[in-house]
């Protein structure tokens, strides 16, 4: 493998960590708080679609934007409003919201485009173009530099850059803010924020929002910049491997982004290379599929450094008994 | 006291929650610009109008009533197991390995054959979750929603490198031996004088589903293991001063569910496709939590739950086949199910017990 072929297999990765990256911390701002969402698939799909349809209809991928991030909150809404206010059980909440997702996108997207569940494809001011860094052309010369700056770095969509800098900035108001101290305590014990005078329901409530936000610009970056359109199902289980890479980080921003660059990565060499050969044992790559899933799992099992969820997750609160 | 009778909690709740799933589907169908009275018409004629219908909607609900009791079993424990799905798709792997490499005489040998083994691959798929859930405290959706991926990857791996026959291009098995070939309800009731759809496939796993649901219930409710469940159910610290292990109460129930959803393979795997395929299951393994939620985890329920899916399923069918309604309507609908009958539970119940109190007091 020469040095090219790394550096593309790592801008790929980049590419399909981002909305991994971005779901991911969605499920960290609702899960801190006490909110288990297994419906970060749902939200995605959601916004995917409205993203790529409004796009598609008015030609500026930004107002697609606002409609994916719109539907995507819809849903979060909703999620909040089984959770939260009606204390129902967030995680069939979480798989009412998925199914909701891949049934109506489909729907609508047959009643308005007529194209068997899909829109039309997108180009031009309806998708996010790459942005070149300055003097990307000009660098790319240059030996082992040139090909990590101009290609690696530069001529990304700009929600890929926002995706990394959710990262730094969830870092911040999580343990530099207040607002982020009250989200991690009413994670942990909702009764002495309670106590303390702050309202339980609306830091949820506003963990939830937040949540549906970055799902919501997660599923426009598949459909508008990622992919040109939105097709049927098209976040492949992408929002339960952030779910995964959420846990693989034991719920924690700079963890986080490791981990989504590590399934990232994994999603780019089974992409590139169908089974890989290693010095005799071939490994199929189905193996690669499962590959995230099986270290959830012995990351959860706890056998390599035990992940502890939120200890008021899934629980509703109930203000008196 | 409870806040409310019986029957309301049993019938009224889940009643009111699927006239309001009920309502917003047809809402939905409006808004797609369809006349939903009509759509209505069109799912009943299709599903229920003819053998053939029923046939379908039986085959459905024969997968369903298997799903759903391995979600009912497992809520009764208050464990949430999501992952039908992947315990059905082992499922199938065990009944395919069962009818491919042994040469059975008979179905019946062969069907008892296939429970055990769809039983055996089931429970073992479910049997690493719940063995993490009991002695490390690993929460048993995630790990299971992990092991239905798992599952996928893996079937992907057997059909396409391992059992797919030389010079196939599909991914999957060669056509079961027609020794092994279950008899339809056609062939069931061919000689008792009524006649059944020939195309239909709904099978002799119907009658097993039916048995099924008497079994768990007598589990659930006539033996000291079903007793210790329902216990566990209700209050984990309550069990353990009685001296029940939650770590077996865990374990077990959780094999039993998984086993469940693995039996539900003798109906899509042996008696329909006879052959495992890719994404044999078609979601039922989901389904089945709808259905769960539904019937109330209780088998009686979750039969009825499971008929009106096998209804909805094969009405979404004819409805995708005759109108522009695409069949993804039968999935918003399921949403909604498990949206009203599952989250929102307390958005009827609370209004409802309100009610039942202030009746109380006003004749008391």
């Amino acid at each position: 493998m020469d040095f090219l072929t790394l550096i593309q297999i790592f801008d790929s990765t980049i590419r399909l960590a981002t909305p991994l990256l971005l779901a991911c911390l969605a499920g960290l701002y609702s899960e801190r708080a006490g909110i288990f969402d297994i419906g970060l698939e749902g939200k995605m799909l959601m916004s995917a679609f409205f993203s790529a349809a409004v796009a598609a209809v008015t030609g500026s991928v930004w107002l697609g934007l606002l409609a994916g991030i719109a539907s995507s909150l819809l849903l979060a809404g909703l999620h909040g409003l089984a959770s939260i206010t009606f204390r129902g059980n967030q995680l069939i909440s979480g798989v009412a919201i998925n199914f909701l997702a891949a049934g109506m996108t489909v729907l609508i997207a047959q009643d308005w485009f007529q194209q068997g569940g899909r829109t039309p494809s997108l180009f031009g001011g309806a998708r996010f173009e790459p942005i070149d860094w300055p003097f990307a052309e000009a660098l790319s010369g240059v030996p082992v530099v040139g090909p990590i700056y101009s290609e690696l770095l530069s001529g990304h969509s700009v929600l890929v850059y926002i995706a990394f800098l959710a990262v730094p900035a969830t870092w911040w108001v999580l343990y530099r803010t207040r607002f982020g101290l009250r989200l991690r305590a009413v994670g942990e014990n909702p009764a002495a924020v309670d106590t303390a005078g702050v309202s339980v329901v609306g830091l949820r409530y506003a963990a939830v929002a937040i949540c549906g936000v970055l799902c919501g610009i997660a599923g426009a970056y598949l459909a508008t910049a990622l992919q040109a359109g939105f097709v049927k199902d098209m976040t492949a289980g992408r929002g339960f491997i952030a779910l995964a890479a959420l846990i693989f980080a034991k719920w924690r921003p700079w963890h986080a982004m490791w981990a989504c660059l590590l399934f990232g990565l994994l999603q780019a060499v089974a992409l590139r290379f169908q089974n890989i050969d290693l010095g005799g044992v071939v490994i199929p790559v189905q193996a690669m599929d499962a590959l995230p899933y099986i270290l959830t799992v012995v990351i959860l099992a706890g056998f390599v450094g035990k992940a502890i969820p939120p200890k008021a997750g899934g629980e509703p609160y109930v203000k008196e008994r | 006291m409870d806040k409310m009778p019986k029957w309301a909690d049993v019938v009224l709740i889940p009643l009111i929650s699927l006239i309001l799933a009920a309502i917003l589907s047809a809402l939905v169908i409006l808004g797609i610009g369809e006349d939903p009275v009509a759509a209505v018409k069109l799912m009943v004629s299709g599903a229920l109008g003819s053998t053939y219908g029923w046939g379908y909607t039986l085959y459905y609900a024969t997968n369903f009533v298997f799903t759903g009791l391995a979600v009912a079993v497992a809520f009764h424990a208050r464990l949430f197991n999501i992952g039908g799905e992947g315990q059905a798709m082992l499922g199938g792997l065990g009944v395919a390995m069962v009818c491919l490499y042994v040469p059975w005489p008979h179905w019946s040998i062969a069907l008892l054959a296939a429970m055990a083994a769809a039983m055996v691959f089931g429970a073992a798929w479910a049997a690493i979750p719940a063995y993490l859930q009991a002695k490390r405290g690993s929460h048993i959706v995630i790990t299971t929603i992990m092991f239905n991926f798992i599952a996928a990857a893996f079937l992907n791996y057997m059909l396409v490198n391992v059992m797919r026959p030389e010079g196939s291009m599909d991914p999957a098995t060669e056509r079961f031996p027609e020794a092994v070939h279950l008899p339809t309800l056609h062939e069931l009731l061919a000689p008792i004088g009524i006649s059944f759809s020939k195309a239909a496939p709904a099978n002799v796993s119907f009658l097993v589903a039916i048995l099924a649901c008497f079994v768990v219930w007598a589990l659930i409710w006539r033996t000291r293991l079903g007793y210790e469940i329902r216990a566990y159910g209700h209050s984990e610290t309550g069990a353990l001063y009685a001296g029940i292990s939650p770590v077996r109460i865990t374990i077990v129930t959780m094999l039993i569910s998984g086993a469940l959803a693995g039996l539900m393979a003798i109906n899509n795997v042996m008696g329909e496709a006879e052959r495992l395929v890719l994404n044999s299951t078609e979601g039922a393994g989901f389904i089945g939590i709808a259905v769960a939620l539904m019937g109330r985890s209780h088998p009686f329920g979750v039969f009825l739950a499971a008929l009106l899916f096998g209804f909805l399923y094969q009405g979404g069918a004819e409805l995708a086949l005759w109108t522009s309604i695409p069949r993804e309507l039968i999935v918003v609908i399921q949403a909604l199910v498990i949206l009203f009958t599952g989250a929102l539970d307390n958005m009827v119940r609370m209004p409802l017990e309100k009610l039942f109190l202030s009746l109380r007091k006003g004749s008391a």
